[in-house]
């Protein structure tokens, strides 16, 4: 294989873990963004995803169930995502603290629900065959390049799940709304918004695009009650990297971290690269502690 | 202030009284501790361990106990933390006055019991595999050492003609010392090292060491990842087109019920080394799952350190019998002392360096989720707690 070949399959690989970022980190950023809400149990909404996705392959099993339960895991999420916020946050929305703590104890008991209903050690959701293929190159200064299909297909979803949000938050009424919100919330409310309603619909997008990026996240890793925890750091890195509440923050986040973790792993173990991401991130919030982009809303002031 | 004193009062006064009611060979009965996780992260693992400790007490006991006594069980919770298996171990050899206690899992747990039982003159069976390096006179240790699982391992693939190895494993001791030790044989025995990874436990990510192994090209790959990594890993190696059957696994920590619970679909085809398989013919294993399964479930799957747990009961309820007394230092002076017992593992028995002498197995995952045995070492293997290549000069003589 060319060093070539190599250097440029590494930033492919910076890529893919960007991706996987971006699906694990978006709806976290959404509800801080609007709602100030750290949602520990947000982690446990891509777990979730996860085994919606095992469910709807034992209901569709072929090539299609993935596909099939993208769907499926987005609105099972994102329904939970609504029940959590009628019924915890949103009782809690003036005490941010208490909602650390209630979203914690809601992360511990799903925890234990999915114990208990599929059992300890997981459930297996495999990759449909039609993406166990990898894209060679076999001339030229890339000879020896091989892209998985399977992360060219995570890429692809991460970008689409990505220009779908925009649009909305950008295209439509709703997200008009949405901005008005996080811009002012007692003013858009005089103006005859419904900030409650808002508040509602974007912690459930939040939380379906977390289920979304649970059944993206079972093609190349585990599905097991706690596989939320191993995401969750990650995630919190994205947002406060990017600038609390950015779309955009969060996408360069991602890309920053997953390139910085692919390049620097060229050199040193997994084990080191790890000390040096939060080296890095820990310096970087010194230089620049509003993040890669400032958002200016009354939401985060005060 | 003054209710907080008395229920204070009463509990010291309910704890004394429970353990002043508690002598230790009572009228025909003898007690023993099985000290697993109930609780914690290693739950999954350690709590079928302790159904096979249970399930062989409960036989010795139906067959007429030992000494004429039967043994009673005190089952206490590790809860994955080294520190409440010490206290643990403590209360269950001050308190309850056990005679011996059936163990650990983690070597942080057991490094954590060793001084317990060294203070106390107690006797503790481990029935995990692991690093060796270490020697205590108060340990049974069972579970295989480095070369009775990972130099087995590297003898088959030589065998097999495989030139040169790539190393993967989880960022903690286990893997470090294994692969420490391979390295050493690795260059001895005039192979290549074509790299060597790790990744913190439970780590998620393997694009840049799959790139690695796509660039070093290595015949096969040593795995000593642990748990929920293995998932993303061996996912993550198929993405890439690298199945088993292309690019050889040996994995030292995946078992019967870790392949059951990740998908024999992954994993089919891939390699493990242990000294024992569900699989393993004989009718003194037929007889071991089968009861089992019917005390445990039809569906249950048994791996090698159940059995090893399992096998500690009867060595232990063996060497009080040739001892004649349940005092610890008289059990592993016997213990040592016995000759090769029949078990579900084979032939085994203790060394002098109170390691088990067992043999060494090459299992490939079937698609059933079970192990075929393609391989075995030509004998019962002497366990080394101290490589001679990689620690010259240190040895265990404990008797």
């Amino acid at each position: 294989m060319h060093e070539s070949a190599f250097l440029l399959g590494q930033v492919f690989n910076g890529f893919s873990v960007a991706s996987l970022f971006i699906l694990a980190a978006l709806g976290l950023a959404l509800s801080f963004g609007l709602m100030r809400v750290i949602n520990m149990a947000h982690g446990e909404m891509l777990m979730l995803g996860g085994y919606l996705a095992y469910l709807t392959l034992q209901v569709v099993p072929g090539p299609m169930g993935i596909i099939v339960a993208m769907p499926v895991a987005f609105l099972g999420a994102a329904i939970i995502g609504g029940v959590l916020e009628f019924a915890v946050i949103h009782r809690l929305s003036a005490r941010p603290l208490d909602t650390l703590l209630a979203t914690w104890g809601v992360s511990l008991i799903l925890q234990q629900a999915a114990r208990n209903m599929f059992g300890a050690i997981g459930v297996e959701v495999t990759a449909p065959s039609w993406l166990n293929h990898t894209v060679s190159i076999h001339s030229g200064f890339l000879s020896g390049l091989d892209l998985p299909d399977t992360r060219i297909f995570i890429l692809i979803i991460a970008a689409l799940v990505l220009a779908g949000i925009a649009a909305l938050l950008n295209k439509t009424r709703l997200g008009l709304y949405v901005r008005a919100v996080n811009q002012d919330r007692a003013t858009a409310a005089a103006m005859g918004v419904n900030a409650r309603l808002i508040d509602l619909a974007v912690f459930s997008l939040g939380t379906g695009v977390a289920g979304l990026a649970g059944v993206i996240l079972a093609l190349l890793g585990p599905v097991t009650p706690t596989v939320g925890q191993s995401y969750i750091v990650p995630a919190f890195l994205v947002v406060i990297l990017g600038g609390l509440g950015s779309l955009v923050g969060t996408t360069i986040a991602s890309i920053i971290i997953g390139l910085f973790t692919a390049l620097i792993e060229i050199f040193v173990d997994v084990s080191v690269a790890q000390v040096l991401l939060l080296l890095f991130v820990i310096l970087f919030i010194q230089i620049r502690p509003q993040g890669v982009i400032t958002v200016r809303t009354r939401a985060l002031e005060g | 202030m003054q209710l907080k004193k008395t229920g204070f009062a009463t509990l010291l006064m309910a704890a004394t009284m429970l353990s002043g009611a508690a002598p230790a060979l009572a009228d025909g009965t003898v007690k023993v501790g099985v000290l697993q996780s109930l609780s914690g992260t290693m739950a999954i693992s350690e709590v079928p361990l302790e159904d096979a400790e249970l399930l062989a007490i409960s036989q010795i006991n139906a067959s007429g106990g030992v000494l004429g006594k039967q043994i009673v069980s005190v089952e206490e919770d590790g809860a994955s933390d080294p520190s409440t298996f010490a206290q643990k171990a403590t209360k269950l050899i001050q308190e309850d006055k056990v005679v011996t206690v059936f163990g650990g899992w983690t070597s942080s747990s057991r490094k954590a019991m060793l001084p317990v039982f060294q203070r106390l003159h107690n006797l503790l069976w481990y029935p995990v595999q692991f690093e060796g390096n270490e020697c205590s006179p108060n340990i049974m240790y069972s579970g295989a050492q480095p070369n009775q699982q990972a130099l087995p391992a590297l003898t088959w693939a030589e065998e097999k003609g495989y030139k040169s190895y790539f190393l993967i494993g989880s960022d903690y001791v286990y893997p470090r010392t294994a692969n420490l030790i391979l390295k050493k044989h690795i260059a001895h025995d005039g192979m290549t090292l074509s790299g060597e990874e790790y990744v913190p436990l439970g780590g998620t990510d393997f694009s840049s060491i799959i790139a690695e192994i796509q660039k070093s090209k290595p015949d096969v790959i040593i795995n000593t990842l642990n748990g929920d990594s293995n998932v993303s890993f061996f996912k993550q190696l198929a993405a890439a087109g690298m199945t088993p059957d292309k690019l050889p696994v040996m994995s030292f920590s995946i078992a019967e019920p870790e392949a059951k619970a990740m998908g024999p679909s992954l994993l089919a085809g891939s390699y493990t080394s242990w000294n024992y398989f569900q699989s393993l013919p004989g009718p003194t294993n037929a007889a071991f799952v089968s009861a089992y399964k019917a005390k445990y479930g039809a569906d249950a799957v048994v791996d090698d350190p159940m059995v090893h747990g399992y096998e500690d009961v009867y060595e232990w309820a063996a060497a009080v019998k040739k001892a004649g007394t349940f005092e610890p230092t008289a059990v592993r002076n016997a213990a040592v002392a016995l000759g090769f017992e029949d078990s579900p593992l084979g032939s085994v028995k203790f060394a002098k360096n109170q390691s088990m002498v067992q043999t060494g197995y090459i299992g490939q995952l079937q698609p059933d989720g079970q192990f075929k045995i393609i391989w075995q070492s030509p004998g019962p293997i002497m366990p080394e707690p101290y490589d001679p290549l990689t620690f010259p000069g240190k040895t265990c003589n404990l008797h």
